[in-house]
């Protein structure tokens, strides 16, 4: 079967950034960009799968701006066989995604698409569910286990008491958790291999998708900041702290 | 127009979370009604009618609505939306789970983990692990949102009297079943709800030296939590983790003990009020957002401490 991944191009997230002085943003000017860590458990998974024998073919796909050709490159060097960038200048919501990554499924009729459970920078968790109702397709979400079998899919989930199983009819959307895999690491050699994979350039106007918002963000601030602490000497002296102090025990 | 909550509950109560929800409809303004989808909700509707400020309380018990499977839920939340200035939901694993395919099938963008309500149609969130608080204006017609617990004082869960109301729409997409759960048990307070929450990481060295941090859990009362370090490391099972992929929490006390403090760690606890570190590495990040740090072996201090309380 044909396996759908989507990646995201995103702050490395080893970084700390900083917010800009007159507040419209983050400032993401020469600061290292990666491939978004649940991105690349996806992509592990997917690759997983083919080696299973359960995938045929894996495609990979990324919305954003030129650049995400590298994350793009990356994906291939780790085993996807072709990509797909929806390239827009534009700084897109989940669901303007969503609509983007639902044209793609369209066109290119996965029984399976995977994609990260959030994005690293935006922290919305939104794209997979979203992408999930346009196209009709069950979701398991935060999985930390994927399993084929015939027309089905079992997917254990995260929740916030423990785990769940679900099973889900094919074709459906799996968003990945932490713990769902280890991603490897790309090899030189299938690095220089992945430069030859083909990768298709489409824009949302090719695809008919308009990308408007009814969000709007007016502006983003440095959080407050912690007052500096104390270092106490012994535990004797936290308690007493803790106790008269803070009175918090 | 009213607001939409849809309850949080699982076997047969309503979840702390709930209330927190609630309290941020209230901050929006506007007459509240929850939603309380599930099989056998009948006294979950009864619990959720008590919510000190809810008006009315809608009930769809049905099957199809048990182990609140999105493909099922989101449907039924959608076509109730229409008649709601704002549909919200706790930031929990459900809540996510189900609110964006809600929005997706309004066709709104959603805005996800608010921590403040600026006015009916300006919240406040973070963003990258918490580094940078966005002020989002959402222009849809039904605003779709989901709620960080920590950011919102809970409502009373007694003192209201809300009319109960059934909904009969019956929503089976057939294309997802439940199989299993495997829940943790634990009998120590919620982590998202404890007032003193006790965490441990990657220098706790394995499971079995939990029992320390385990035992002055029970000292203080509080829940025990873990960085991701602990957790990947397989010391403890990973719904203790704290951080930007784990839990939120924001209680009166978080003690870290042996977490260096990596930013995807502080985005899940800085929030707390007062915060103690306990680390023989004095140069660990975890001290810049300690309130008291105490620089010494965690295998000493920390049965020290708990004689001491």
């Amino acid at each position: 079967m044909k396996v759908l991944v989507a990646v995201k191009r995103v702050v490395d997230y080893n970084v700390k950034v900083r917010v800009k002085a007159d507040n419209s943003g983050v400032d993401l000017a020469n600061v290292k960009m990666s491939m978004n860590p649940f991105c690349e458990i996806a992509v592990e998974e997917a690759v997983r799968l083919k080696e299973k024998g359960v995938a045929t073919e894996i495609v990979v796909v990324s919305i954003g701006p030129t650049t995400a050709q590298e994350q793009l490159r990356t994906a291939l060097a780790l085993g996807a066989d072709r990509a797909i960038l929806v390239e827009s200048a534009d700084e897109l919501t989940s669901l303007a995604v969503a609509k983007l990554l639902k044209a793609v499924v369209d066109k290119e009729q996965p029984q399976l698409v995977i994609l990260g459970k959030q994005a690293i920078d935006s922290d919305n968790n939104q794209t997979g569910q979203m992408l999930a109702a346009l196209s009709g397709y069950a979701q398991g979400t935060f999985a930390s286990k994927v399993e084929v079998s015939g027309d089905k899919v079992a997917v254990t989930r995260e929740i916030d008491g423990g785990l769940q199983t679900v099973s889900l009819s094919l074709p459906a959307i799996v968003t990945t958790d932490l713990r769902l895999n280890e991603p490897r690491y790309a090899s030189l050699p299938n690095i220089m291999k992945a430069k030859k994979k083909p990768l298709e350039v489409l824009t949302p106007d090719a695809l008919g998708v308009s990308t408007s918002s009814t969000n709007k963000t007016l502006k983003v601030e440095a959080p407050a900041a912690r007052s500096a602490g104390i270092k106490v000497k012994s535990v004797a002296e936290l308690v007493e702290k803790l106790k008269n102090e803070a009175k918090v025990i | 127009m009213p607001i939409l909550v849809i309850a949080e509950h699982e076997n047969g109560a309503i979840a702390p979370a709930t209330l927190n929800t609630v309290a941020a409809a209230a901050k929006i303004g506007g007459d509240i009604h929850v939603l309380v989808a599930g099989q056998n909700a009948g006294a979950v509707g009864e619990a959720a009618a008590k919510i000190a400020g809810v008006a009315k309380v809608l009930v769809a018990d049905n099957a199809a609505y048990a182990h609140q499977l999105p493909e099922n839920v989101a449907p039924l939340v959608a076509e109730l939306a229409s008649g709601y200035s704002h549909v919200l939901a706790a930031a929990t694993s459900n809540g996510k789970n189900i609110l964006p395919r809600v929005a997706a099938q309004l066709d709104v963008d959603q805005i996800s983990e608010i921590i403040s309500v600026e006015s009916a149609d300006t919240f406040k969130r973070p963003i990258y692990a918490g580094n940078a608080i966005a002020t989002v204006q959402s222009s849809a017609a039904i605003k779709v949102i989901t709620v960080r617990a920590t950011g919102f004082d809970a409502v009373a869960a007694e003192g209201g009297s809300a009319a109960v109301e059934s909904v009969s729409a019956a929503h089976d997409a057939g294309k997802s079943s439940f199989v299993s759960e495997e829940l943790a048990k634990s009998d120590r307070p919620e982590l998202t709800a404890a007032k003193i929450v006790v965490s441990g990481g990657r220098g706790m060295q394995n499971g079995d030296n939990f029992k320390h941090l385990y035992a002055l859990a029970d000292k203080l009362g509080a829940a025990v939590g873990a960085s991701r370090a602990a957790v990947d490391a397989g010391f403890v099972p990973n719904d203790m983790q704290v951080g930007q992929t784990g839990k939120i929490v924001a209680p009166q006390l978080y003690i870290a003990v042996g977490i260096s403090g990596a930013i995807q760690h502080l985005a899940g606890m800085k929030d707390s009020k007062v915060i103690v570190a306990i680390n023989k590495d004095e140069e660990a990040p975890i001290f810049q957002v300690a309130d008291y740090g105490l620089v010494a072996d965690l295998f000493e201090a920390v049965p020290e401490l708990e004689k001491l309380v």
